[in-house]
């Protein structure tokens, strides 16, 4: 026995060594390859960097593209006093901002009434709302054109080319999502506590405020950073259904004002893209936890 | 819980029966009125514009006579429509199964790591995903510009001549596989992390006690746990890459002479910028069946987990 066990002793160094051996090698490659593949996941940002710092005679001289000789914030000065880019600025944030409390507002009961309140019909609608989240955008713009312009003809209110039109539309892109993903969280939390509330005479709404929303805190923020990075990011519906200068939204605009001028003022368009960029890259750097549960939450809650 | 109801014995039966069924009254009807907006919203703004698609996929390029299945018998006599529907299968099949791949093999790179170094890597590797896809979509359409590429630039270093990224028909499909590679990628990585952080351990253990080797432990371990994950983001990732408008639009813009065009891209030339509202649709609605069997799927999973909770 005790022979067995010093055999055994003697064996364990060297087949650890050669294992922690291997594990570092392991190790080492595998930082080898993520490098290899962080450089290509963080190439278009760098490179909006390095030529948003460049000034448009640096670029014009094609010398090294991958690096700054002269940097100047010109190209963001310049943006941050444009009233044209200020305008963009302004129409994303508010649509994105309006969004996102339209989106809360009807998906959150709806999501507590699916998920909670079970009544006739709940499972097949909550079912047809994940379906609905997945008929794109690009089936539905043009439908919707055709409506916009009908409902100008008719009631001589005009949809089209008014940025504050897209606050209308633009839920259908967040809400299904945000409801399947609340329904998840809602169940979650376990059936004794809505329970105990109506035990202790709490209606249904107050349920939802007092005890459900503190509760499912996190779902809730996950949801939010959803609809504004999808609200903000959208291109499509801004694209088809607004055209004059003052009523686009950021990425439109960058894409059809900065880019179809007479000259490419690359630095400035890099510069233009890296600060439309940066909100949901600074909510995604706060709140890279939220952000990551509301991704995975889509597919792996039911 | 018996006990309490005997003790208790509040109302006769009668009376017990009336305010059960005022609660469910109450509780249904409110249960409706929270859910009223979101059905309001689905149906007004999501449903009905689909079934209009459809009516006026009908109609003639003026809108006024309906002419039944003229538009779809006209396009399936139109070389470019044959065009699109090919370049859209290889556009969303290879661009899903590579970012499958990348996504499968950065997330075991990942979860090799120090759990420390984890959260680094992640938050860095996820940045694509996070940057709103037209504008990083920009930045790529000048790194490929055909004067200034900064990626011809390296790749002259090492004295590869100049490659026409976006200016040849097979270098511009590459270009926008590219790109959706790049910018989908992370999200299979995310959603392959968690479902490989959910594998439990003892299963790797007992199967290296059995003596498998690392490519045994993905085939027999990793993978079937992994099945389920894998099937519904792929399925997930070919219906948006179907659909998907921003990418081609920004870097070629259909061209060079319609070869990269995807129905989205090609709906939105012919509709809104060609005004062929009619055609337009048309083309939209030939999406429906790609999303169809991915809907038919993601229903039996719904089902399938809910009869198993």
């Amino acid at each position: 026995m005790s022979a067995i066990a010093a055999e055994i002793k003697a064996e364990v160094p060297a087949k650890r060594g050669s294992l922690k051996r291997s594990r570092r090698w392991a190790l080492v490659w595998s930082y080898v390859f993520l490098i290899m593949f962080a450089v290509f996941f963080l190439m278009p940002p760098v490179y909006m960097l390095i030529m948003g710092l460049k000034s448009s005679g640096e670029i014009a001289s094609m010398s090294n593209p991958w690096w700054v000789f002269h940097p100047t914030l010109d190209n963001f000065i310049a943006l941050l006093t444009s009233e044209q880019y200020l305008t963009f600025f302004r129409n994303s944030a508010v649509i994105s901002l309006a969004v996102v409390a339209i989106t809360m507002l009807i998906a959150v009961p709806a999501a507590f009434s699916l998920g909670r309140m079970k009544f006739w019909g709940s499972t097949t609608l909550a079912a047809g709302v994940f379906l609905t989240y997945l008929v794109p955008d690009t089936l539905l713009f043009i439908p919707l054109f055709k409506i916009m312009a009908w409902v100008h003809d008719t009631t001589g209110i005009a949809l089209l080319n008014h940025w504050w039109a897209l606050i209308i539309i633009y839920p259908t892109l967040t809400v299904p999502f945000c409801t399947w993903i609340m329904i998840g969280y809602f169940q979650s939390i376990p059936k004794e506590l809505d329970e105990a509330a109506l035990i202790d005479g709490a209606g249904y709404i107050q349920m939802l405020t007092k005890i459900f929303l503190p509760v499912a805190l996190p779902g809730i923020i996950a949801a939010t950073i959803f609809a504004f990075t999808v609200s903000w990011s959208e291109f499509l519906y801004p694209m088809a259904f607004t055209v004059s200068a003052d009523q686009l939204v950021l990425p439109v605009g960058i894409v059809t004002t900065l880019i179809k001028g007479d000259v490419y003022n690359w630095g400035q368009i890099m510069a233009a893209c890296l600060m439309g960029a940066a909100p949901p890259l600074i909510i995604y750097a706060f709140l890279m936890d939220y952000y990551i549960a509301g991704l995975t939450a889509g597919a792996t809650k039911g | 819980m018996a006990n309490g109801i005997t003790v208790q014995a509040p109302a006769p039966p009668a009376a017990r029966r009336m305010t059960m069924q005022k609660l469910m009254r109450r509780r249904s009807t409110t249960a409706l009125a929270l859910a009223l907006p979101l059905i309001l919203l689905i149906s007004g703004l999501v449903i009905y514009p689909a079934f209009f698609a459809m009516y006026l996929s009908m109609l003639d390029r003026k809108m006024e006579t309906f002419t039944g299945m003229r538009n779809i018998l006209f396009l399936m006599h139109f070389d470019t429509f044959w065009m699109v529907v090919k370049q859209s299968c290889i556009f969303a099949l290879s661009a899903v199964f590579f970012k499958a791949l990348i996504g499968f093999v950065t997330s075991h790179l990942v979860h090799n790591l120090p759990p420390k170094g984890q959260r680094k890597w992640r938050g860095m590797l996820l940045v694509p995903w996070v940057i709103p896809t037209a504008m990083s979509t920009i930045a790529w359409f000048w790194l490929f510009d055909p004067a200034y590429s900064a990626i011809n630039w390296i790749l002259a270093k090492f004295g590869i001549g100049p490659v026409p990224w976006l200016g040849v028909t097979s270098w511009a499909r590459f270009s926008v596989i590219l790109v959706n590679v790049w910018y989908g990628a992370p999200f299979f990585l995310i959603m392959y992390l968690a479902a490989l952080k959910s594998v439990p351990d003892q299963l790797y253990e007992a199967a290296a006690i059995d003596g498998a080797n690392w490519w045994q432990k993905v085939w027999y371990v990793t993978l079937p746990m992994m099945r389920n994950i894998i099937a519904i983001t792929m399925l997930f990732s070919l219906i948006v890459t179907f659909a998907n408008f921003d990418i081609v639009r920004i870097l070629t813009a259909g061209g060079p002479v319609d070869s990269t065009h995807v129905f989205a891209t090609w709906a939105f030339s012919l509709g809104i910028q060609g005004n062929n509202i009619p055609m337009g649709a048309s083309v939209s609605l030939f999406m429906l069946p790609i999303l169809g069997v991915a809907a038919f799927f993601i229903l039996r999973d719904i089902n399938r987990r809910g009869s198993s909770v």
